[in-house]
């Protein structure tokens, strides 16, 4: 009964942005640990010392990559969790606040958010069979000059266990508590749509207050102000939608010439697919955070490219700096790599900064984005004030 | 003045069509205070939405001092409103996050009105200019919308059950801030209401029912809105 009023699993599925970052972290994961796994043991075959090095230089790889790129998705989907739960509780506040009415408790309704959980089923299993399609031509190409003996492919069913299960399982419990602590907030509260009051009795201000200080502002400043300031955590996933974008695509042309095309198409395609996801994801809640606003300024006469202008456009900013993080990001890894990693292995290709490549993954950028913007501009378009008298 | 001919709109399709209006025509002169009675259902919301350029009608004109608005692209009618109309419905639809001064400034900057504080004093609403939506009552949230709807300096109101949320002390007072605020700055007011009594208070009182204009009727002596009942 509970379930079905408050969150069901449709709503778990429909959390595609965790479904597509989990799937890409356990993609990539999966391949390079049964690689680190496979390859640690043709230890005791290796004879020659140049085998060796190129050995251990294969075995850090695996490890880095691992740990670098799993660690960094992981963080991401985490976030994103965190996000989707405060998201859904607060466009459903009423519904929560009349389930707490109704004498519900809050680890009673925290529960069914365990079916979040199923986000990151849907996207590891996909990813955990991907990685074992694309293992033989990997396995082959990270010894494609028969340095070291042949290394079997073996399925290793703690993997299975540890990118596909336990984070189902941790993330619906992640899902649970997060809810469960964010339902705390008094029935009232909740049952008010959030409405705050603000500024009561019992809160002491002191000096300007903030409303003192945006005084002189005009209004569109002032409401993109409050729209980049309302919810951080956008700021956050702009930033990492323009960081996986720099990051990949530069880091897809340095692994062609350092390691195979094929790792490069890989990181290509994972960047943009986390590019995308996460952008869309970021500006879709924009907009739908705002929606009753954006209505608001069209029946008063304000013209589609002001409201895009005000509530798209200050993030545009970020965007610029995600790339830039992503730039300086993609240099460091490559970076260590070449100098750490690959110290000691002959025929390492010299790694430089590739400005050429920066120019063009800029230029991709800019188009990327200010497409992404123009299709975003075109649902505000369709926003009327019927949006918000049909509630 | 405001020709208002042959409105015909609908809603839905094929064997779930419904008329809404069937053939509205009136005229609205420049200064008048109207109020569009009936009950719910008589299509009174939609005749304001379209007469305010919110909607297209399905046929029928509505001119502007000659100026057919259903002629217009979704851009011109942007600016049409933004220029002419402005706008009070039941719900308030303010802005959660920004203080009543910033509301009004969502209308005054349209306009490049600079005077807008004057409309926040006319209001009584001066003290509470820093105050957030969530903290003021039902009325004064109104009279923030109703601040916010007169800084744009529009040449006409359109009020969509501005007292409906209200209880009839608040309802009388916001109600008599916006005709106080008629006579200094000169205005056309269309309220659609339910509440016969309000009609009471207009100069030109129209009826509608089931889509048509049941009759159009001229109050000699317009009562103010503490002489009207409730």
């Amino acid at each position: 009964m509970v379930r079905t009023m408050v969150v069901g699993i449709r709503d778990g599925v429909k959390m595609i942005g965790i479904s597509i970052i989990s799937c890409c972290a356990v993609l990539v994961c999966t391949m390079f640990l049964n690689f680190y796994v496979d390859i640690r043991l043709i230890e005791g075959q290796i004879l020659s010392e140049t085998a060796m090095l190129f050995y251990q230089a294969q075995v850090s790889t695996a490890k880095v990559v691992c740990l670098v790129s799993g660690g960094c998705l992981l963080l991401t989907s985490v976030v994103m969790l965190f996000f989707y739960c405060k998201h859904y509780i607060d466009t459903h506040k009423k519904e929560l606040g009349i389930l707490k009415a109704l004498g519900y408790s809050n680890l009673k309704i925290a529960a069914n958010f365990r079916v979040f959980g199923i986000s990151v089923l849907l996207g590891g299993l996909p990813g955990f069979c991907g990685a074992f399609l694309l293992m033989p031509l990997f396995y082959e190409l990270q010894n494609k000059d028969n340095i070291l003996p042949e290394i079997t492919i073996r399925f290793h069913s703690v993997i299975l266990l540890y990118f596909v299960v336990l984070p189902t399982i941790v993330f619906a419990l992640l899902a649970v508590a997060y809810a469960y602590f964010q339902l705390k907030s008094p029935v009232l509260l909740l049952l008010k749509d959030g409405q705050q009051i603000r500024g009561k009795a019992g809160k002491v201000k002191t000096g300007k207050t903030k409303a003192d200080r945006d005084e002189g502002l005009p209004f569109l400043t002032d409401l993109g102000k409050h729209t980049l300031l309302e919810k951080k955590i956008l700021l956050f996933f702009i930033i990492f939608a323009s960081f996986c974008f720099s990051s990949m695509t530069q880091m897809s042309a340095g692994m062609k010439k350092m390691a195979s095309v094929m790792m490069g198409i890989m990181m290509l395609i994972i960047g943009i697919i986390l590019a995308c996801t996460t952008l869309f994801l970021a500006i879709a809640t924009v907009i739908k955070g705002n929606i009753k606003t954006i209505a608001m300024m069209r029946v008063f006469g304000y013209s589609r490219k002001e409201c895009g202008r005000t509530l798209l456009g200050v993030y545009r900013p970020a965007a610029y700096v995600g790339f830039v993080l992503g730039t300086g990001y993609q240099y460091g890894l490559l970076r260590l790599m070449v100098d750490v990693v690959f110290r000691d292995i002959e025929g390492v290709p010299v790694y430089e900064y590739d400005i050429p490549v920066m120019l063009l993954s800029l230029i991709l950028f800019v188009i990327f984005y200010e497409t992404v913007m123009y299709c975003c501009s075109e649902k505000i378009r369709k926003i009327s004030v019927k949006e918000i008298m049909l509630e | 003045m405001i020709e208002i001919n042959e409105i015909m709109k609908s809603y839905g399709t094929h064997e779930n069509r419904f008329q809404v209006l069937k053939g509205i025509s009136t005229k609205i002169e420049r200064g008048d205070f109207i109020v569009i009675l009936g009950a719910s259902g008589s299509g009174k919301s939609t005749l304001l939405n379209i007469i305010s350029g919110l909607e297209y009608p399905d046929s029928g004109s509505v001119k502007y001092d000659g100026r057919d608005i259903t002629e217009l692209s979704d851009n011109e009618l942007t600016a049409f409103r933004r220029e002419k109309v402005g706008f009070i419905f039941q719900q308030y639809y303010l802005l959660p996050n920004m203080t009543v001064e910033k509301n009004v400034r969502m209308g005054a900057d349209l306009a490049g009105n600079a005077d807008y504080p004057d409309i926040i004093k006319a209001v009584g609403l001066e003290e509470k200019r820093k105050k957030y939506p969530g903290e003021l009552s039902g009325g004064e949230q109104q009279r923030v919308a109703v601040a916010r709807a007169l800084a744009k300096r529009p040449e006409v109101l359109f009020l969509d059950e501005p007292t409906g949320a209200l209880d009839e002390q608040t309802g009388r007072q916001v109600l008599d801030y916006i005709c106080r605020l008629q006579r200094e700055y000169p205005f056309t007011i269309v309220m659609v209401t339910h509440n016969l009594n309000i009609a009471e208070m207009a100069g030109t009182v129209i009826r509608m029912n089931s889509g048509r204009i049941l009759e159009t009727c001229t109050n000699k002596l317009q009562k103010n809105a503490y002489e009207i009942g409730w």
